[in-house]
């Protein structure tokens, strides 16, 4: 065990103690006992970061689990795991900070659940990031699905939280299945199930079958995490958490899990153009459906939701476009291809600033207004200076304004995608014009969103009718840590350096590992001005086209399109859920009929019709007829006379003739032992038929007539029909037996019952020997068998049912 | 000989079969009786019908027949009777409790 691995392990054993610090100390909010614990974890995170322009070293070490599975909790830290479990410790720490405001000790809120929930995530995040092995990855995986739904359903007694719990959990669930059957196809491909094995045999394993079937199960479990189309549904409904659990889940950590899966695939999968075309198909499809969908919304975390969704649009996208620099094996420094990975992992860390920002600032209005409609708030830029000031901030970066962080990612998301489209790899001299004006298009509705917000909640009048509360500005220590990541956003904007050496270039070292050789790395130099080229042409026409559709939007929201809050989307996915349970009640419903009749007919035909298949897909069909012996004419007598009362017993409802008729058979059966030369068995069955008979006769008196079956010719046909064909069965099998048995060398074992009863066990009869000595156990067994049978007689006749007992 | 107690046996089955899918459970009891019967016997045909002496070493013969599935057959037909005689009275008290022993209205309400 090293010190990392704690990083991801002490989150749950902080989460232990916490439920005894909340009812220990009832007087201090539990949030302050969990707040040290992610700021300890980043800055010991922290001390990685190569400050002197080193080259970063990657860390790793392993301690076995499974290891005959090839299952080893291996800890690994490079670039990408480090920027990742930064942004999970860092948010996480200023979002315990919000939180301990936000949610109030007074109201006898559960804090325990909330922080045990909320370090579950964490450690859970944290494993994910730090994880080498693929199943160690999937079981922490795994544990972020839950931690996110036990966190949405947080208010468990209104309904949307678990509606909205359960989709989530449906919806990622589904697709961590197909990511682990993804990960099996994987093992199978490179024999191991650590993630830096198989990258180093990437290029062994890319032209094999289970290749793309690999690639496609894993892109599952990835799209549904990251809420991409069409699986982002579950995100908008996941705004039913309380606003700190929307802020760090379902914008800046476990929602970038999908985004940090594919960029951890990408040396295995990238240099595929499946990989590039469906990251990038879905990456825009995304983004674009997002921006559209973020402005029908009236809820401003229904805003949020799907600008999230679209800004993970964003960020897949451009992963997608930075698989195609592993087509080039060229080592520059300035290189064209590897700018759509380095705005990929620019705008992530851009994202989770001002996307967290903007969410506690919502929060801050929600709890201060009591509401999130936009059509009832405005006006509160006098109110809530401060809130007001963080918004705009992260508005503006959001939309791509200069000078803030999310401008300098726009800019080269623009650049990634003028870039690729030029490219003439994966058929893209053709479809590739269409990357870039997708790409516009798309960050034209993400200004007009921005504006909404902005226009809809900080301008216009200010309405008091419109509160349920005294409107205010936030208490301080609210303010807190939205106003970190707002400095955040600014300082990244300005220096955006700052982050290039320190944690872009590692990253992309991490994403594209095979373009550098040796000690060399990438340089990136971020600049804010590259001259009039066609980005700031294009971050220009969006802002004039934006405002102009912002400021006439009024005309639209009376269309079809606009009059809709809801994804339509949702209704497939509620129709499905409802058509899954209506057809499984059906298909119930049909089968388990609750008839004895039915199950038999289930049975009978599945076998039979699976013993006459084997018969003739072996060919085992063996029927030899020849050489029986000839038959004397009692034998035909008495199987005549047996088949006779045999055949009867089905068309005679009289009881005591039937009873009579199965005496008959008995003893015919009896006869036939005497033939067979069985003397044993022959009076056995004579005394246990006589004892038979007389049960019979002694019941029936107590029981009623039986009563005429249906007229219903056809089920009597379809039961004839069953009947007989069980038997035909069972005389096929038979006979295949029989004539089998002359054809095999193998000798009964008889023999040496026959020559031994007398020398070993000192019995002239051979079958009395056989029971009582050498296979003397069966005969124990039988007669506890009667035993039992015979107490449970006893108990059904003699015990009496109570009142309201059933039998 | 063989072959006719096959067929003898495979038709003893299939009423059986017959029996088990009607509606009155006292049919169902003989079912089981008469299932039994047809694989008793099938075990004896299908180990082989032989001429021998009965397995009695009194006999003093050249030959006996196979004393090993008449052992079983013994076992079987303990067994069996134990079995039917417990579904009777089982049938039985079913019927006292219900005051039915059609299977069609011992199915219970459909919406429990």
């Amino acid at each position: 065990m090293s010190t990392l691995h704690f990083v991801a392990l002490a989150p749950f054993i902080m989460a232990i103690i916490i439920p005894f610090c909340y009812f220990k100390f009832r007087n201090i909010h539990t949030g302050w006992f969990v707040l040290p614990l992610p700021l300890i974890l980043f800055i010991y995170l922290l001390t990685f970061i190569p400050f002197d322009g080193q080259l970063f070293q990657p860390v790793e070490h392993a301690v076995p689990w499974v290891p005959s599975l090839d299952i080893y909790f291996t800890v690994y830290l490079d670039g990408l795991s480090l920027l990742f479990a930064l942004l999970i410790t860092g948010i996480g720490a200023l979002v315990v900070l919000y939180s301990i405001y936000y949610i109030a000790n007074k109201n006898n809120e559960p804090l325990h659940n909330f922080y045990v929930y909320l370090l579950m995530f964490m450690g859970a995040m944290l494993g994910v990031v730090l994880s080498d092995n693929l199943i160690v990855l999937y079981v922490f995986w795994e544990l972020t699905s839950l931690a996110s739904s036990l966190l949405i359903a947080y208010w468990f007694h209104k309904e949307k939280s678990r509606y909205g719990a359960q989709k989530s959990m449906l919806i990622t669930v589904s697709g961590g299945f197909a990511m682990l059957a993804g990960f099996s196809l994987l093992y199978v491909l490179a024999g191991s199930f650590s993630i830096r094995e198989i990258v180093s045999a990437a290029d062994s394993i890319a032209g094999e079958p289970l290749f793309l079937a690999a690639m496609i199960l894993i892109l599952l479990g990835a799209f549904t995490k990251s809420a991409q189309f069409p699986f982002h549904i579950w995100l908008p409904d996941a705004m039913e958490a309380p606003t700190p659990v929307s802020a760090y889940l379902h914008s800046a950590t476990m929602v970038k899990a999908g985004i940090y899966l594919v960029a951890r695939m990408t040396p295995v999968f990238g240099t595929s153009a499946e990989w590039f075309w469906i990251l990038i198909i879905f990456g825009l499809t995304t983004l674009t459906w997002g921006s559209i969908s973020a402005i029908r919304q009236t809820d401003l975390k229904g805003i949020l939701a799907f600008s999230t969704v679209s800004q993970l649009g964003l960020i897949m996208s451009l992963l997608g476009m930075s698989s195609a620099a592993l087509h080039y094996d060229i080592v520059n420094t300035e290189t064209l291809y590897t700018t759509a990975a380095m705005a990929a992992v620019l705008h992530l860390i851009n994202h989770a600033t001002f996307k967290g920002s903007l969410f506690m600032a919502v929060g801050i209005i929600d709890h201060e207004t009591g509401t999130r409609d936009i059509r009832k708030l405005g006006g509160l830029m006098a109110i809530m200076p401060v809130t007001f000031t963080i918004s705009l901030i992260g508005l503006a970066s959001m939309a791509g304004l200069p000078p803030f962080n999310g401008f300098l990612s726009k800019e080269l998301f623009f650049t990634a995608s003028l870039n690729v489209a030029s490219l003439d790899i994966f058929n893209l001299e053709t479809l590739g014009f269409f990357i870039p004006v997708v790409a516009w298009i798309a960050s034209v509705f993400t200004f007009v969103y921005s504006m909404l917000i902005f226009t809809k909640t900080f301008t216009g009048e200010f309405k008091p009718d419109n509160y349920s509360k005294h409107v205010h500005e936030a208490p301080a220590g609210l303010l807190i840590s939205p106003i970190i990541l707002g400095v955040l956003v600014i300082v990244f904007g300005f220096f955006p350096n700052m982050l290039a050496y320190t944690i872009i270039e590692p990253t992309m070292q991490s994403i594209l590992p095979g373009l550098t050789s040796g000690d060399d790395q990438f340089y990136i130099n971020i600049y804010h001005w590259h001259g009039l080229n066609a980005e700031i042409m294009m971050t220009i026409a969006v802002i004039f086209i934006g405002a102009a559709i912002a400021l006439n939007l009024k005309k639209w929201q009376t269309s079809f399109f606009f009059a809709r809050e809801r994804d339509p989307l949702n209704y497939v996915y509620d129709g499905a859920l409802d058509q899954l349970v209506i057809r499984s009640q059906q298909i119930t419903r049909a089968q388990m009929t609750g008839r004895l009749s039915d199950y038999m007919l289930y049975m009978v035909i599945f076998i039979s019709s699976l013993g006459l298949w084997t018969f003739f897909r072996y060919d085992a069909l063996a029927i030899d007829l020849s050489g029986d012996q000839s038959i004397p004419a009692y034998m035909m007598v008495l199987t005549f006379v047996l088949l006779a009362a045999t055949l009867a017993l089905p068309f005679i409802t009289h009881r005591v003739t039937n009873i009579a008729l199965l005496g008959v058979v008995g003893f015919l059966i009896a006869a036939l032992f005497v033939v067979f030369r069985a003397p044993d068995l022959a009076l056995t069955q004579l005394l246990v038929e006589t004892v038979m008979v007389v049960l019979f006769l002694l019941a029936y008196k107590h029981l009623p007539e039986i009563k005429k079956e249906s007229k219903n010719k056809g089920s009597h046909l379809i039961k004839g029909v069953v009947a007989a064909s069980v038997g035909v069965f069972v005389i096929i099998t038979s006979l295949s037996v029989h004539a089998l048995r002359n054809d095999s060398d193998i000798t009964p074992i008889s023999d040496f019952f026959i020559e031994n009863s007398k020398s070993l066990a000192g019995g002239y009869n051979m079958v009395n020997v056989i029971l009582v000595d050498f296979r003397g156990l069966d005969t124990l067994l039988e007669v506890l068998v009667l035993a039992i049978a015979a107490l449970g007689v006893v108990t059904l006749i003699k015990h009496k049912m109570h009142g309201g007992e059933d039998v | 000989m063989e072959i006719l107690m096959i067929f003898t046996s495979g038709i003893i089955i299939a009423v059986a079969t017959y029996l088990f899918m009607t509606r009155s459970i006292l049919r169902v009891v003989f079912g089981v009786v008469m299932l039994s019967h047809g694989v008793h016997l099938l075990i004896l045909t299908l180990a082989g019908l032989e001429t021998g002496a009965p397995p009695l070493l009194t006999e003093e013969a050249a030959a006996y027949t196979d004393p090993l599935p008449q052992a079983v057959i013994l076992t079987a037909i303990v067994i069996s009777f134990g079995v039917s005689a417990f579904l009777l009275v089982l049938s039985y008290r079913t019927y006292k409790e219900h005051d039915t022993d059609d299977l069609e209205e011992l199915r219970g309400n459909p919406n429990e």
